[in-house]
């Protein structure tokens, strides 16, 4: 697989290198989405969640798709994941189909809500994948531990979910998703129902966490300052039917902090995105 | 503000604490549930007591004719005290007569036709073991209800129908049943305790297993989990919120069933046996004993129920 950034849609593409971030230029392709077509029959008309999406993303990369409810963004996330079978065109990830990186464990999945279990504690819960895994009891305690103290956890392990602040459970999530060790981070709007304090620190917590682990992240939102703030490429997409208009790279310095955000390239990049998300929205 | 609040609660004395707590009202209510019943004992006793004075050719005060309906020895409606009389008598007084050394008063106490604790115990053996066996198959339908698509087709309207059969009519035919196939004494008596058990058990826990929301049952997926895993780990822990309703109400509904199943065949022992007896030779306190019998087991099952509640909350961060 070539290294080559694959934006196929109508509109113009920006095709420079990505400088934002850890990763190399030049890293092998984790996800590849082309021609893909996505159809949810329905009573009246079918809906078309997803046209003819051509995407690809490297090791290392932080992509953002973002775009109005509707546009395909989780469903294409979804499909990644192995949650939702396309109809039409062909996806690999991690060079082999979908299914099969879900049955290896190679991603870990962030859902909009913590999706914790009630019943367990916090260690607990982050150990539930490797007790799926079929791990030895020894090996499960020290991954989950670990997970926890990348988020910054480790005080709490023996808490239940419900004693902790909503901004802590969506972090107890993500080191749940961490404790399989995934090469690909997906995320799905997972700051969506967070009060916008607690979404920047752990905007800030996300970013450290994907400096240091060098993981692949797709991260689906609708929020552009949060896009801009974490990607190393944005993906804008389009409803009815669910497409990519414009894929942006995000150049800027992968040192960023909350004070990013009122640099002239931040917000340059930022009105680029709105322009592009304007342009998906002017003909509905 | 908190700690103030709570350091003020534990200085208030016993009478605010009276007030709150569940004393008083319970307090109130058996006092008024006795006062009621020792009223409605004067009417319905008064045709009984005014023949006994007739026939003695006397006329009454109202005090000795009260007094008369209070302590009328074959009473159509017999007084909270004199039931008391009869439970007293039937457990204390059948353990202490002839006494020879304890070992022989508690064996009389358990074992003695006469000993009413005999009948509950009898009656609470079969309603335990039908339990038992209501609740395993209860969960088992659900569980199959819930994994295979045909099975609830299949098997909803059978288990709804079962339910719709009166179980006094139902109940004699599976004892006579099972009592030709040599099967008699607990053994039938469960399986209609069980009959009676296992459909709040199968109603709950289909609702329980179905409770984890879509976004859980996605996650099982993400982690490649089997069906096995998913019921384990996901489904069953779910379902426990309402798998306790449901064993409360299939718990009194043992006991229902269990003496419902002594009284067509005519059963020596238990609950359903004593009562039979009691109307079968009027002997109302005995029936009112043998009632008041059932509302005490029923009682203490269900709150046996609610311990084991309580416990499985606690291991669970307190919350089920």
């Amino acid at each position: 697989m070539t290294a080559a950034v694959v934006v196929d849609t109508p509109s113009s593409p920006q095709l420079s290198e990505p400088t934002g971030g850890p990763h190399p230029g030049h890293a092998p392709v984790v996800v590849e989405v082309s021609g893909l077509n996505l159809v949810f029959p329905t009573k009246d008309a079918p809906v078309h969640a997803l046209k003819d999406v051509d995407l690809a993303i490297k090791r290392g990369e932080f992509v953002s798709l973002i775009g109005p409810s509707g546009c395909g963004k989780t469903t294409l996330l979804r499909v990644i994941a192995d949650l939702e079978h396309p109809t039409g065109g062909t996806i690999v990830v991690n060079g082999g189909t979908p299914e099969q990186a879900r049955l290896d464990r190679s991603y870990g999945y962030v859902f909009q809500a913590p999706a914790l279990y009630p019943w367990r504690t916090v260690l607990r819960n982050v150990q539930l994948p490797l007790e799926i895994m079929g791990l030895p009891a020894g090996e499960r305690k020290a991954r989950a531990s670990e997970s926890l103290s990348i988020v910054g956890l480790d005080q709490f392990e023996r808490k239940f979910p419900w004693q902790l602040s909503g901004g802590m459970q969506q972090r107890v999530s993500i080191a749940r998703a961490l404790s399989l060790r995934p090469e690909l981070l997906l995320m799905d709007e997972p700051f969506g129902a967070l009060d916008e304090i607690t979404r920047d620190g752990l905007n800030l917590h996300l970013l450290k966490l994907w400096r240091e682990t060098h993981l692949t992240v797709v991260f689906v939102t609708h929020s552009i300052p949060e896009a801009v703030f974490l990607s190393s490429k944005i993906v804008v997409m389009s409803p009815r039917p669910g497409r990519i208009v414009e894929v942006i790279d995000c150049d800027l310095p992968a040192e960023r902090d909350l004070d990013t955000r009122e640099t002239p390239a931040f917000l340059a990049i930022s009105h680029r995105v709105r322009e592009a998300l304007r342009k998906g929205h002017s003909y509905d | 503000m908190a700690p103030a609040a709570s350091t003020a609660a534990a200085a208030r004395g016993l009478g605010p604490r009276l007030m709150t707590g569940s004393t008083v009202p319970v307090t109130v209510m058996l006092a008024a549930l006795f006062v009621i019943w020792m009223l409605a004992a004067i009417p319905m006793n008064a045709d009984r007591v005014s023949m006994q004075f007739d026939r003695q050719d006397v006329s009454p005060t109202v005090t000795d004719f009260v007094t008369a309906t209070w302590t009328l020895d074959r009473a159509v409606l017999p007084t909270p005290i004199q039931v008391g009389r009869e439970i007293v008598d039937s457990t204390y007084g059948v353990m202490m007569s002839r006494f020879r050394g304890w070992d022989r008063a508690v064996d009389r106490l358990l074992n003695h036709q006469r000993s009413l604790l005999f009948h509950i115990r009898v009656t609470l053996e079969s309603t335990l073991v039908g339990f038992v066996i209501g609740t395993g198959l209860g969960i088992l339908l659900a569980i199959g209800i819930v994994h295979v698509r045909t099975l609830e087709r299949s098997l909803m309207p059978w288990v709804i129908a079962s339910q719709t059969v009166p179980i006094l009519a139902i109940a004699p035919i599976i004892v006579v049943l099972l009592g030709n196939l040599g099967l008699t004494g607990t053994l039938p008596k469960a399986i209609i305790s069980a009959y009676l058990s296992f459909f709040p058990v199968t109603i709950g826990m289909v609702k329980g297993l179905r409770a984890p929301d879509p976004l859980q049952l996605d996650l099982m997926h993400t982690y490649s989990a089997s069906r096995g895993q998913t019921l384990a780990k996901l489904r069953w822990p779910s379902s426990i919120a309402f798998l306790f309703p449901s064993l409360k109400v299939g718990i009194a509904l043992s006991l229902v069933g269990a003496i419902v199943a002594e009284l067509p065949t005519g059963a020596q022992a238990g609950i359903g046996a004593r009562l039979l007896a009691g109307s079968y030779y009027g002997d109302m306190p005995a029936l009112w004993a043998a009632i008041v019998a059932s509302a005490l087991m029923a009682m203490l099952l269900i709150g046996l129920v609610s311990l084991a509640e309580r416990l499985v909350a606690a291991a669970r961060g307190g919350r089920i």
